[in-house]
């Protein structure tokens, strides 16, 4: 059974691990397109398949909120949700990294309004990219599926939030073979989270949690996030060697960033998420052409995405978000990744909105990086 | 009256001397024991008594944001549910702008998931903390700073919000009202809304040094005009009816203008206007038959 395929629906997939993981509270707000995830979840409790709590709240606002409230009194807990949502969020998920809380969520990656559009690009997560979180970002269900086991195990290590990235429709409404790694195995690598008796509300340790600080000590708490942060690559490294170990994954991978291509490549593309699948597909038979998948996003893995990178020419980052007036912002995090480098470096803005990002645009993609002297920052949409 | 019991609150803190809503607090820890969890709004209450590396709280206690905290209770309620905590009880606390205004739907929202918890407002009628700007809580006629009054203006123009009514008007089983100036009607309230079984409203008028511009004496005194000249009067819903301590059958009502006349919020006051304002508290004596 363990090892098993099942063919699932990526939202059924993720509710399925999230079942196994075993969070103590669940609230949401319905968002498309989150709402099959949270669907089942309710589904799953109602059929007396899972004994979480499931709040109902009044908005996703509630929603972060109450995760939060639980995450401080000592449980696991979990929300989902998208676009609108996440950005209607944005207060309490800058709260909950500041207050240090192991929350977890899934983000069905979508487009912002207005105007209003429901599919997928990575619009909505790229506003709370700096907030303190650790981003993983999905390329498959099954990598969906593995990274929300890690997301726990890393974020009740380090008590630091964690979002798990997946591609809205293109991830949450494929199906696909998928293998849910039993409760028994997950327990394996994620024991029951237990934190100590004064890192929660707890009348028997009473302790004040959200303090006001002033600028005698408010700037070390920042500071203190971001060594945090970046210190925690070491550690998503590790945990996600002994993951792939224990579910039998063949992943040869850091768990930060995956090369696949050529030694020596002339061109190395850079993406995240889904669109991966069609990259890969499109250079097949491409000896000259790499590929870089970001699989953790925050903290940026600057080191490792560097030493890959400097091994080519030209490097084309193909994203599904702009910071308007400025870049893409991956884009902006390789080249500060890259101090003093000779290579040529172009953006290349795709899928906003649900456009389909196709192998064509993927092949001028590969044309267009090469040439002297081209746009630095470019839409590539027709179809 | 037992004065002596601040393990909950200690009197550290950075509240200004005399402060309605620091008293008020007292009185309600008075009312709790140990085994309560308290998130709290962003507000005075909270800026005054966690400036790090203090703290003056002594019973489990988290800020989160101004706007969400009954949503951060929810949140731990569910948490104690699934662990069997049966024993721990969750206490809200928020300012008038934290609960009338700015948190008003997360509110709704815990009120109707049902939880046992207790949600109290201390009602300063304005935004005190960030300069005293009026909240749906500011009475007809106060001069706030964003509600000054002036040559063409004699201060708010809007009426209270009826928060009582609107916790009623979820099924509350306990919805109470109470004022700094009867700190043992206070304590008292919060253990019989503890005790209650589901959600539960108290909100207590808290008179604020600078935001009504009066002495530092004055808040209990104030405390206790506004409850006599039945502007703000204690009241106590049990299952949706009003109690019999609500009811004073003796109540020899003071004036209004004795309570406005102590505060420079409203001295600005014409004759008019105070008689519109004394309306008012005819109407509170007929409506709770005070
Ligand atoms: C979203 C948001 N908006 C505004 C503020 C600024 N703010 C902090 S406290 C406060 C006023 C609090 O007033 P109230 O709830 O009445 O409590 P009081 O200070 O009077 O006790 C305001 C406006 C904030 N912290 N968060």
């Amino acid at each position: 059974m363990e090892n098993k395929k099942q063919l699932l629906e990526g939202s059924q997939a993720i509710a399925a691990v999230i079942k196994n993981i075993k969070p103590a509270v669940i609230s949401a707000y319905p968002i498309t397109p989150q709402t099959h995830i949270v669907e089942k979840l309710a589904k799953l409790k109602a059929d007396g398949e899972a004994d979480y709590e499931y709040l109902r709240a009044e908005s996703e606002f509630a929603a972060a909120s109450i995760i939060l409230g639980a995450s401080a009194t000592g449980v696991r807990s979990y929300s989902a949700t998208s676009s609108q949502g996440l950005l209607l969020m944005t207060e309490v998920i800058f709260n909950i990294a500041g207050l240090r809380l192991p929350v977890v969520m899934t983000c069905a990656n979508r487009a912002i309004s207005a105007p209003i559009n429901i599919w997928n690009d990575h619009s909505d997560v790229m506003t709370i990219r700096d907030a303190g979180w650790i981003h993983f970002f999905a390329d498959s269900n099954q990598e969906a599926v593995d990274l929300h086991i890690l997301a726990y195990k890393i974020a009740e290590q380090l008590r630091l939030p964690v979002m798990v990235n997946v591609d809205g429709f293109i991830l949450t409404h494929a199906f696909e073979p998928v293998i849910i790694p039993s409760s028994k195995i997950i327990k394996k690598f994620l024991p029951n989270y237990a934190p100590k008796a004064d890192q929660f509300l707890n009348p028997k340790k009473p302790m004040t949690f959200g303090i006001f600080a002033t600028p005698a000590d408010y700037f070390e708490t920042r500071e203190n996030l971001h060594h945090d942060l970046t210190a925690s690559l070491t550690i998503i490294k590790k945990e996600y060697k002994d993951l792939m170990h224990l579910l039998g994954r063949k992943n040869k991978d850091s768990g930060l960033v995956e090369y696949s291509g050529p030694k020596k490549p002339e061109t190395i593309l850079v993406a995240m998420g889904s669109v991966i699948g069609t990259i890969r597909e499109t250079l097949k038979n491409d000896q000259r052409t790499g590929l870089l998948k970001i699989k953790t996003y925050r903290p940026f893995p600057a080191k490792e995405v560097s030493q890959i990178l400097l091994t080519a020419k030209n490097i084309a980052v193909i994203e599904k978000a702009i910071s308007l007036g400025q870049a893409g912002p991956l884009f902006s995090d390789i080249q500060a990744s890259l101090p003093n480098n000779q290579l040529n470096i172009k953006n290349y803005i795709v899928g906003l909105g649900g456009r389909d990002i196709t192998q064509k645009m993927i092949r001028e993609i590969v044309t267009d990086v090469k040439k002297k002297n081209g746009q630095k920052i470019k839409f590539i949409g027709k179809i | 009256m037992n004065n002596k019991n601040t393990k909950f609150l200690s009197p550290g803190h950075n509240g200004c001397a005399g402060c309605g809503q620091l008293s008020a607090a007292q009185a309600v820890m008075r009312g709790l024991h140990k085994n309560v969890i308290i998130a709290n709004a962003t507000g005075c209450l909270e800026v005054t008594t966690t400036a790090y590396p203090q703290s003056a709280w002594g019973l489990p206690w988290i800020h989160s944001l101004f706007e969400n905290a009954a949503a951060v209770a929810s949140g731990i309620k569910a948490a104690l549910n699934k662990k069997g905590d049966k024993k721990t009880k969750v206490v809200v606390q928020g300012g008038d702008g934290g609960t009338f205004d700015i948190g008003f739907g997360l509110i709704s929202g815990l009120w109707e998931r049902g939880e046992n918890v207790l949600y109290i407002c201390y009602d300063t009628e304005a935004y005190s903390n960030t300069g005293i700007q009026a909240s749906g809580a500011t009475p007809y006629g106060a001069s706030t700073s964003t509600s000054p009054s002036g040559t063409v203006s004699s201060g708010s123009t809007q009426r209270k919000k009826d928060m009582l009514a609107i916790a009623l008007a979820h099924n509350l089983k306990y919805v109470a009202q109470s004022s700094a100036g009867f700190p043992d009607d206070i304590t008292n309230k919060v253990k019989k809304a503890l005790e209650t079984d589901g959600p539960s409203y108290l909100q207590i008028l808290c008179p604020c040094i600078p935001g009504w511009k009066i002495n530092n004496n004055e808040a209990a005194m104030l405390g206790k005009l506004a409850v006599q000249t039945g502007l703000y009067p204690l009241l106590e819903y049990i299952n949706g009816q009003l109690s019999a301590s609500s009811i004073n059958s003796n109540f020899q009502a003071k004036a209004v203008e004795e309570y406005l006349k102590k505060q420079g919020r409203f001295k600005h006051l014409k004759e008019a206007d105070i008689s519109i304002i004394q309306k008012l508290a005819a109407e509170n004596i007929k409506k709770y038959k005070i």
